[in-house]
C-alpha cells in the first residue's frame, strides 16, 4: 500500500507540472499580462516597459514559470494587479465554492445513487423508463439554460429561493445552485449506478446471498451496492475537479462570489496571477481527488490490494 | 488509474461513453447464436452490415438520424424554411409574441426568433462536425500509433493526456478564447480540437491494444505484412467502432460547449448568429419574453439529444459483445 501511494504521488508530479505549465503558457503567450493595467486604453510604451520590468515579465518564460512555481510552494501566489494578494482572494473564494461543490456531490450521492439503485432493480418498468428519459433530457439541456430557468421559476416567479446568493453564501442558499451544478453529473451517476446494479444483480455472489436466506435489504446494501459502487466512486471522484472548474457557469448565473467568479473576473481583466494561481490549486484538487479515489478502491473491493 | 475512469474526466459529460458501454453486458445472454449474426442465406455478415441490419429497425436511430438530417439540410439551405434574414431586426417589435411571419415571436432587439433559430443551426452543426472531425482524426492517429507501437512514446502520450484531463474544459476555453478577437467559428473549433483529442486518443489506444492481440493480426504479421498494412487493413476496421461511438456522443457535447462559451462571452460574439448568443441575450428579460430564450434552448437541447441518442443506437448495434 505504502509503495503504491508513493508511486502514485510520483506520477502526479509530471501531470502537475505539465498542466500548470500549459495554463501558464496559455495565459502568457496568448494574452498580454499587462494589458489590463492601464484601464481601457493600451499602456504607453515607457509605462509598459517599466511595468514589465517591475513584475519580471521581461525575463524568459521558463524563468518566469520557475520563479512562479518556487513562490507557489512557499505559499506566495503573488499579488493580483489591484494589490490584493491572490491568497486573500482564495481565502474568500474557495470556502464558497467548496460549499457549493459539497452540495453538488451530496446531490449526486443521495439522489443519483438512489435513483440508480431503484431503476437498476426495476429494469424495463415504467419508473425505469421515466428516469432514463429524464436523465437524457438533463444531459442534453445545457447547464446554463437549466440554471436560468430554475432561477426565474423558483427565485422570481414562485419566490421559493433567493434568485441571487448573498456574499456569505451559506449552505441554505446554495441548494438550488448546487443542484444545477450537479445536474449533468447527477444524470450520469444515475445511469452508471443503474447499469452497474443491473449487471451485478445476476452475479453468483448475489444469488448465493439470496440462497442462504439473507433479507433483501441486506443483500442489496451489503452485497450488491458495495460492488456496484466502484465505477460510481471513480466517476464522483474525478468529478470533484470538474465541478469546481465547471462552477464558472453556475456561479455566474446565481452571482456567487466563489472560485468561478474570481476566475471569470481574472480572465476578463487579464489578471494573470489570479488565473494561474486559481488554476494551479484546481489542478492540485483534481489530482488529489483522483488519488483518493484510487485508494478508496481497496476499501470497497477487497479483491484489490495494492502491493 | 484503472481503465474504468477513462473518458469520464473530460468534465463536459463525456462519462456517457463508459456507462453506456457497460449497459451492453447485461443483454449479452439474451442473444443466442454464435459470435456473428447470420444472414437469411446463412452466410456470416460482417460487423458493419450486421450493425446496419440492426440499426434499420431501431426507432431511436431512425428518429435521431431524421432530426440530424433535417438540421444538416437547414444549416446548408436555411432559406428553405425561412425567408427573412437573421440580422434584420426592428426595435419596434421588441419582445413581441408569436404572430404571422414570426411563429416564435421577437427578441429584445426585435429580431425574428424563428429566423435566428433556423440560422443558428448552421453554427452549431459546423462547430460540432468540424470539431469532431478534427478531434477524431488527431486523437485516433496519435492514440492508435501509441497503442500499436507502445514503448516510450506510449508513456509520453499517456502522461500528456493526463495533463489535458487535469484542466477543466470550460476554464481552458475561457483562458484561450478570451484573447481571440476573430469572430468566426474557427478559434472555437481549434480550441475544442486542442482540448478534446486526448479523450479520443485514450479510446483509440485502448481499442488498438485490444485488437493487436487478436490471432488474425498475429497471422498477418507471421505472413510478413508490413506495419502499415496491419494497422490499416486488420486493426483499424476493428478498432474504429468504439471511436465512432464516442465521437458521435462527443459531437453533441461540443455543440453544447459552443453555446456555453458563447453564453460566457468568449465563443462567438454578435453579429454572429448562434443559439448560445441568443440564449445569453435573452436571459436578462426572460420574464417578459420567455419565448426568446426557450426556442433557441429547445433547438439546442433537441440537437444535442439527437446526437447522444444516435451514438447510443450505433453503440448498441456495433458492440461485439452483443453478437
Amino acid at each position: 500500500m505504502g509503495r503504491y501511494v508513493v508511486r502514485r504521488l510520483l506520477q502526479m508530479i509530471p501531470v502537475f507540472v505539465g498542466a500548470t505549465l500549459l495554463i501558464f503558457l496559455m495565459v502568457n503567450v496568448m494574452g498580454d499580462p499587462i494589458a489590463g493595467l492601464c484601464g481601457e486604453r493600451a499602456c504607453d510604451p515607457a509605462t509598459a516597459a517599466q511595468l514589465k520590468r517591475e513584475f519580471g515579465l521581461d525575463k524568459p518564460l521558463w524563468q518566469q514559470y520557475l520563479t512562479y512555481m518556487g513562490d507557489v510552494f512557499t505559499g506566495d501566489f503573488g499579488t493580483a494587479f489591484n494589490g490584493q494578494p491572490v491568497t486573500e482572494l482564495m481565502a474568500t473564494a474557495f470556502p464558497v465554492t467548496i460549499r457549493l461543490t459539497i452540495v453538488a456531490i451530496l446531490f449526486e450521492i443521495v439522489v443519483g445513487i438512489t435513483l440508480g439503485v431503484v431503476t437498476g432493480l426495476r429494469r424495463g418498468r415504467p419508473i425505469d423508463t421515466t428516469v432514463l428519459v429524464g436523465t437524457l433530457v438533463v444531459i442534453s439541456v445545457p447547464v446554463f439554460v437549466t440554471g436560468l430557468v430554475l432561477q426565474i421559476l423558483l427565485g422570481v416567479e414562485w419566490q421559493w429561493i433567493q434568485p441571487s446568493v448573498s456574499p456569505d453564501a451559506p449552505f441554505g442558499e446554495l441548494i438550488v445552485p448546487g443542484l444545477v451544478l450537479a445536474s449533468v453529473s447527477l444524470a450520469y451517476v444515475t445511469r452508471l449506478t443503474r447499469t452497474s446494479i443491473a449487471e451485478n444483480k445476476r452475479s453468483d455472489y448475489v444469488r448465493t446471498a439470496i440462497a442462504k436466506g439473507l433479507p433483501r435489504h441486506r443483500v442489496i446494501t451489503r452485497h450488491l451496492l458495495r460492488n456496484s459502487l466502484i465505477p460510481v466512486v471513480t466517476f464522483i471522484g474525478t468529478d470533484i475537479g470538474a465541478l469546481m472548474g465547471g462552477a464558472i457557469v453556475t456561479e455566474r448565473i446565481f452571482n456567487i462570489h466563489g472560485v468561478g467568479y474570481q476566475l471569470y473576473q481574472g480572465i476578463l481583466r487579464q489578471n494573470t496571477q489570479t488565473v494561474v494561481g486559481f488554476v494551479t490549486v484546481l489542478v492540485l484538487v483534481f489530482l488529489v481527488a483522483n488519488l483518493l479515489v484510487d485508494l478508496l478502491y481497496a476499501v470497497l473491493d477487497p479483491r484489490i490490494r495494492y502491493a | 488509474m484503472p481503465e474504468q475512469s477513462d473518458g469520464v474526466i473530460a468534465g463536459t459529460g463525456m462519462g456517457g461513453g463508459m456507462d453506456l458501454a457497460a449497459s451492453e453486458a447485461e443483454t449479452l445472454e439474451k442473444v443466442p447464436g454464435g459470435p456473428l449474426g447470420t444472414g437469411p442465406a446463412g452466410k456470416p455478415r460482417s460487423l458493419w452490415s450486421d450493425a446496419w441490419h440492426d440499426l434499420r429497425r431501431n426507432p431511436v436511430f431512425l428518429v435521431s438520424s431524421l432530426v440530424i438530417l433535417f438540421l444538416v439540410v437547414i444549416s446548408l439551405w436555411p432559406s428553405l424554411i425561412t425567408s427573412g434574414s437573421p440580422l434584420q431586426c426592428e426595435l419596434a417589435k421588441s419582445q413581441q409574441g408569436s404572430q404571422p411571419g414570426a411563429p416564435f415571436g421577437y427578441d429584445g432587439q426585435g429580431c425574428n426568433v424563428y429566423t435566428r433559430t433556423v440560422y443558428g443551426a448552421r453554427t452549431s452543426v459546423t462547430v460540432g462536425v468540424c470539431a469532431t472531425l478534427g478531434v477524431t482524426i488527431l486523437g485516433s492517429v496519435l492514440g492508435g500509433l501509441a497503442g500499436y507501437y507502445g514503448g516510450v512514446w506510449d508513456s509520453v502520450l499517456s502522461r500528456i493526456t493526463d495533463v489535458f484531463f487535469a484542466i477543466p474544459v470550460v476554464l481552458g476555453g475561457l483562458v484561450l478564447l478570451s484573447v481571440v478577437t476573430s469572430n468566426t467559428v474557427w478559434p472555437v473549433i481549434g480550441f475544442m480540437v486542442l482540448l478534446g483529442w486526448p479523450q479520443i486518443s485514450r479510446i483509440a489506444r485502448g481499442s488498438v491494444i485490444t485488437s493487436k492481440q487478436n490471432d488474425y493480426v498475429q497471422a498477418a504479421r507471421a505472413l510478413g505484412a508490413s506495419d502499415s498494412r496491419i494497422l490499416l487493413r486488420h486493426i483499424a476496421p476493428n478498432a474504429v467502432a468504439p471511436v465512432i461511438v464516442v465521437a458521435t456522443i462527443a459531437l453533441g457535447t461540443y455543440i453544447s460547449l459552443e453555446a456555453t462559451l458563447s453564453y460566457l462571452g468568449v465563443g462567438l460574439k454578435p453579429p454572429s448568429v448562434s443559439w448560445g448568443i441568443d440564449i445569453s441575450a435573452a436571459s436578462p428579460y426572460i420574464r417578459n419574453a420567455p419565448h426568446a430564450l426557450l426556442w433557441p434552448s429547445g433547438a439546442l437541447a433537441i440537437t444535442v439529444l439527437a446526437f447522444i441518442m444516435l451514438g447510443d443506437a450505433v453503440r448498441d448495434a456495433l458492440d461485439p459483445k452483443l453478437r
